[in-house]
């Protein structure tokens, strides 16, 4: 007697299985983080306790959550553009870079423009560079068909060694004793904060973006375009749609959008340019645009989940934690997303059959 | 009494609402050429790949070389001696023929001992004259070529018993010729070949018995000499269609709308799909393109939509020279198609039934308010669209997979009718749909053609052609070899064009070739 | 003078490629069978700190080679496990699997940062060979690994195209309806080609703890995964133009190192991006004009499903 495991393909994709898929997977993550933290010896439910604590326990820790969810959600909204219409664009992190790179060109220019004239050029400027960052591979994309995963994956180091490149060189700071950062940008250059904590109006911004992607994905033309090219090359040529035009023009808003989260880094929180600024957020803006289902509102959930994730990190670091459980949680929650993805188009059959 | 070297008995297959086989007996010998013959959907292919494996019948038995068989996949088949040859090759192209060959033999080893293969190689080669040199990259070979390497690689397996799928499509005279002779060679040493075709000079020139299949049931079966063209035509086709069935309207043609003028387009694999074709449809008229699968009907309704590029000739509407203008352009004068392609190209995938139904216009101003998307007009139109011609669904917010094959195709038709077209271009229409759809689906067409409209079809079933076409155009190896009147000719003469004979031959009967 | 610092810089060009071109033989294996591993980093992390682990331990560096690459290759299995069982998306599992490497070996090794490995490998000086004037003490004096690694480059280069495993690979990467046809499992292929692409990683992880450095340090592969990945392309999925490639690029790495001493710290940086443009460059070259013959696997990145034809 052998029994038979085996996978069909569902007519229509199942609604329960699309709450109970992230949900378990977030469930097994956290077993699967209790596994290690078992192994590195401390007590999981004492750390992830300390982790929702030093994220959402005080006023403040809920301020730096959102400002880490910030860059997040600009970033997971970026990729979800182009993730919409299958394009893989794993390069959120150079384009950030690239627009933080050109937000801080243009803050030590022109310091001391007045405010309202700096943010807005720094804001075009981020959205241009990390735009023209995304469109050279659409561009290569678009009319060679050259592989748009690896091309993006490559500048982001490009993009990474070109500030670095700045900041240990003609840009650093020469009273940082070394240290490969600017110098502080002027106040004009600050972007203003809501209230008293860190959290600036780039929060607004993300929340502004993801309210026209809202409307543009599921109201727009462009957005049935977006989503008819996604489906089907085919149906797209079929309907008339310009398929190569619209790659280019989706790589360059959605390294635009990765550019201003740059942007909003630099102005808003570090307030200069610094060697690794950022920690793999446009990596980690691919787990939130997934997890998201690529729809804006949630992104701008899960990246405040992500942000939470974040901060309880650091949190628990400074009881000992080694900050990697984070990024344990991180992966482990997308592999079990992944995973679990399958039984959303098809249905396990078991079946026995007499061995022949 | 000579004993087969295959012999299937009371063969029968059936998939959901359709059976492909039945009560089939057909006998191959050792040595001969076997021409299987008959249109689309007789059951040849069905017939065939049961023997090769790859499906199982419902009912008969199978002997191969006197001994009862049950296969259970292709490669158990090949085992027993059975090899079949696709329509598209199964050759991994950046690999040497040799390495082809040799891919996934088991049983000689870890270390590919290149000398050796390409020394049996070269032998079978030169054995069965396929002329094909085991080092040369499959990538740089002719389809020809490949084809002779695919043969290679059943002889290497021991095939004793070789079935060739439709080999012919893409070859060129040239190339036919140059299989032919491989094939006699082979069966001059005793091996067994079983030919799908539908090309009767072919069958004719080749073969040594024949049997014709017709809506899964054996025909008839005998040996070349003793059958006719006319025969094999009238074995193949004939039937009574009842007079009722055949449209007999008297047409008050109208003036000529869509003009092909010795069109040439280029197919998928490089090769021509369509050669210098002429074709004039006039407005208030069906014309439908009769022929057997694959002799460039798909590729001539995408030139016509702007989806293929047009090599040579012209096509105009209304006068006008379109040939170069893209999809929409040619959209926005009037040309509208149903492809073949239902879930893939004329709808989208996943997307709601709603999305769906403004495919090719949702850039009309009627859906916007401003820039944004005005969906209760959106769903009003989809609505009626449904309504008018009757399409059943639960709601047009549900993924269009949700729609069942007539229904898929009946919006499909009623989205590109509404969009009140000069042309409509449909792809086998009517194809796996079950009776009523397709009756609707006439209806909806016969009302079109009342509108004015210049209709084109291709379409599989030659009853579904003689009931709705003014004039038929026959389709044979991407050409237009005839274009005829329904009421001038009868199935026998379109069976024949079908099968590549030339018009001239037949019956004598008057062409119209426009 | 001039000559020892030459004979210098090239020996540790050597060392520098050898973590790249075992993680890049890995990648390669996977790729040419039909999927692409974006968790290269991952894997030769988990393969660094779990090599290191058992290094001390055990005391015996063989040992932890074993464990690194028996780790490397079940984070690939997992890799395998979506991509090909569950048809997963090949690009977020790869990212996946890469943090999830890159946070086990955190937390594993978070004890051991900084600890010293009292039994590394050390060069190996092969009698006679080693005294040659000038490639002697480029090429005859590394260690066990570097010998290793461009043994199994060879290895892979001969199995590839003189066997008939490697065969089915390369067909299961270029066309898998093909090979399904003649009745290989595509399934199985890259199960093996993705696990072993692990197996390598992990080596190549372990190369970085147990003798490069020697030691354990969290994100100690700084991006090596990527370069990795990188050069499977620029080397056109050949594993003995990865040879070149390895050592090319870990002579940028090299070279970087020593101007940064030096003190002509912004060229490293335009020398570092060469790799990654270079690498840009040929993507696109063979793209553009000849996709078959200069080697992309037609099948790279594409879920094999044989109903879907």
């Amino acid at each position: 007697m052998v029994l038979r495991i085996r996978l069909i393909k569902r007519e229509q994709e199942s609604a329960v299985a699309r709450i109970t898929v992230p949900v378990l997977s977030v469930i097994s993550a956290l077993l699967f983080g209790w596994l290690f933290l078992f192994i590195y010896g401390a007590e999981a439910g004492e750390t992830y306790l300390k982790m929702y604590h030093g994220a959402l326990g005080t006023s403040y820790a809920f301020s730096e959550t959102l400002v880490k969810a910030i860059p997040l959600m600009l970033a997971g909204l970026a990729v979800s553009l182009a993730f919409r219409m299958k394009l893989w664009n794993i390069g959120a992190e150079g384009q950030l870079y690239m627009g933080a790179f050109a937000a801080s060109g243009i803050a030590l220019s022109w310091g001391n423009q007045p405010a309202w004239f700096l943010i807005t050029v720094m804001l075009l400027a981020g959205f241009l560079a990390g735009g023209l960052w995304g469109l050279i591979t659409g561009v290569l994309r678009a009319r060679w068909g050259v592989n748009e995963t690896i091309t993006t994956l490559l500048l982001n180091y490009v993009a990474i060694l070109w500030v670095d490149s700045l900041v240990f060189g003609p840009w650093r700071d020469p009273q940082s004793l070394g240290f490969p950062l600017t110098p502080r940008f002027s106040m004009n250059a600050y972007l203003p904060t809501l209230g008293d904590s860190r959290v600036h109006i780039g929060l607004l911004i993300a929340l502004l973006i993801a309210i026209i992607f809202y409307y543009l994905l599921n109201y727009t033309r462009w957005g049935y375009e977006i989503k008819v090219i996604g489906e089907s090359h085919l149906a797209a040529r079929y309907a008339g749609i310009n398929v190569p035009q619209n790659i280019m023009l989706v790589m360059l808003i959605s390294g635009g959008i990765a550019g201003i989260a740059g942007m909003i880094e630099v102005t808003g929180i570090t307030h200069r340019l610094q060697s690794g600024i950022s920690p793999g957020y446009g990596y980690t803006a691919i787990i939130v645009a997934w997890l998201g289902r690529l729809n804006p509102f949630a992104i701008i959930v899960v990246a405040f989940l992500m942000g939470a994730l974040l901060v309880g990190g650091f949190a628990a670091q400074s009881s000992g934690i080694p900050f990697s459980i984070v990024l344990i949680l991180q992966g482990s929650i997308l592999f079990f997303l992944l995973a679990g993805e399958i039984f959303l188009k098809y249905r396990l059959k078991l079946s026995r059959r007499a061995a022949e | 009494m000579r004993v087969p070297i295959i012999e299937m008995t009371g063969i029968g297959k059936s998939f959901p609402g359709v059976i492909a086989n039945e009560d089939i007996t057909f006998k191959v010998y050792g040595g001969e050429i076997h021409a299987l013959l008959g249109e689309n959907g007789a059951g040849k292919s069905t017939l065939m790949s049961i023997l090769a494996g790859l499906y199982r019948p419902d009912a008969g038995i199978i002997k191969v070389k006197g001994q009862m068989v049950q296969f259970h996949s292709p490669r158990h088949a090949l085992a027993s001696g059975v090899g079949m040859i696709y329509q598209h090759l199964r050759l991994v192209d950046n690999l040497t023929v040799a390495e082809n060959i040799a891919l996934g033999v088991s049983g000689q080893g870890f270390f590919l001992n290149r000398i050796e293969i390409e020394a049996a190689s070269q032998k079978l080669s030169d054995q069965f004259g396929l002329d094909v040199n085991p080092r040369a990259k499959v990538s740089q070979l002719s389809l020809g070529e490949q084809q002779r390497v695919e043969i290679l690689k059943m002889l290497y397996r021991g095939c004793d018993i070789l079935i060739l799928d439709e080999p012919t499509t893409v070859l060129t005279p040239r190339e036919t010729r140059e299989l032919f002779k491989v094939l006699r060679l082979m069966t001059q040493q005793g091996k067994a070949i079983i030919l799908i075709t539908h090309k009767l000079n072919e069958v004719k020139t080749i073969a040594d018995s024949i049997t014709v299949l017709r809506r899964g049931r054996v025909v008839g079966s005998a040996s070349n000499q003793d059958l006719t063209e006319q025969d094999l035509t009238r074995m193949m086709v004939a039937r009574a269609i009842s007079p009722e069935k055949i449209n007999r309207q008297r047409r008050q043609l109208g003036n000529p709308v869509l003009e092909l003028k010795n069109l040439g387009v280029i197919g998928d694999q490089g090769h021509w799909a369509i050669q210098n074709a002429s074709l004039t449809i006039g407005r208030g008229e069906i014309v439908a393109i009769a022929g057997v699968a694959g002799n460039g009907q798909r590729e001539l309704i995408e030139a016509i939509a702007g989806l293929r590029p047009v090599k040579s000739g012209q096509i105009t509407l209304a006068g006008e020279d379109i040939s170069a203008l893209d999809v929409r352009a040619r959209l926005r004068r009037g040309i509208n198609m149903v492809p073949e392609n239902r879930l893939g190209m004329g709808l989208v995938p996943n997307l709601s039934i709603m999305e769906n139904g403004i495919l090719r216009n949702y850039h009309n101003k009627d859906f916007y308010h401003g820039i944004f998307f005005d969906y209760k007009r959106m769903r009003d139109y989809v609505n009626k669209l449904v309504e008018k011609y009757n399409v059943q669904l639960a709601d047009i917010n549900h993924p269009v997979n949700y729609l069942s094959g007539g229904n898929l195709q009946k919006l499909l038709l009623a989205r590109e009718i509404s969009q009140a077209p000069q042309v409509l271009l449909a792809s086998y229409p009517v194809r796996g749909l079950d009776i009523a759809s397709a009756e609707a689906v006439f209806t909806i067409l016969q009302e079109e053609r009342e509108k004015g409209t210049a209709i084109l079809l291709v379409l599989e079933d030659l009853e579904d052609v003689f009931r709705l076409a003014d004039r038929i155009a026959v389709m044979f190896n991407g050409q237009i070899n005839a274009v005829l009147d329904v009421q001038n000719t009868d199935l026998e003469q379109i069976g024949s064009l079908m099968l590549g004979m030339s018009g001239e031959k037949v019956n004598g009967a008057e062409n119209q070739v426009n | 003078m001039e000559m020892s610092i030459l004979i210098a810089f090239l020996a540790a060009t050597i060392v520098a490629g050898t973590s790249i071109l075992l993680a890049a033989l890995g990648e390669l294996i996977a790729e040419r069978s039909g999927i692409l591993n974006l968790g290269v980093e991952g894997m030769m992390l988990v393969g660094a700190v779990t090599g290191f682990l058992m290094a001390i331990k055990t005391g015996n560096h063989w040992y932890g080679l074993l464990a690194a690459m028996l780790a490397g290759g079940l984070l690939a299995a997992l890799h395998a496990f979506i991509c090909v069982t569950m048809r997963g998306n090949q690009v977020v599992s790869g990212l996946a699997l890469t943090i999830l490497g890159t946070g086990i070996s955190g937390v594993v090794g978070k004890a051991y940062q900084g600890v010293p490995l009292s039994n590394p490998f050390k060069a190996v000086h092969i009698p006679g060979l080693a005294d040659i004037p000038v490639l002697g003490p480029i090429l005859f004096r590394q260690d066990a690994l570097v010998y290793c690694s461009i043994l199994i480059a060879i290895i892979i280069w001969y199995v590839f195209y003189r066997s008939r495993w490697g065969l089915s690979i390369r067909a299961v990467g270029q066309n898998p309806a093909a090979a399904d046809a003649v009745g290989i499992s595509v399934s199985r292929v890259r199960y093996c080609c993705t696990i072993l692409g692990g197996v390598l990683a992990g080596m190549g992880g372990a190369y970085l703890s147990l003798a490069y450095a020697p030691s354990w340090q969290e994100n100690m592969t700084a991006g090596r995964g990527w370069i990795a990945v990188a050069l499977v392309i620029f080397a056109l999925w050949n594993p003995l133009r990865a040879i070149m490639g390895a050592y090319l690029f870990g002579g940028v790495e090299a070279l970087t190192f020593r101007l940064q001493i030096i003190g002509i710290s912004i060229s490293s940086f335009y020398l570092a991006m060469l790799p990654y443009l270079l690498t840009i460059l040929v993507l696109a070259l063979v793209t553009i004009r000849l996709r078959q013959e200069t080697g992309t696997p037609a099948a790279l990145g594409l879920a094999y499903d044989r109903e879907e034809r």
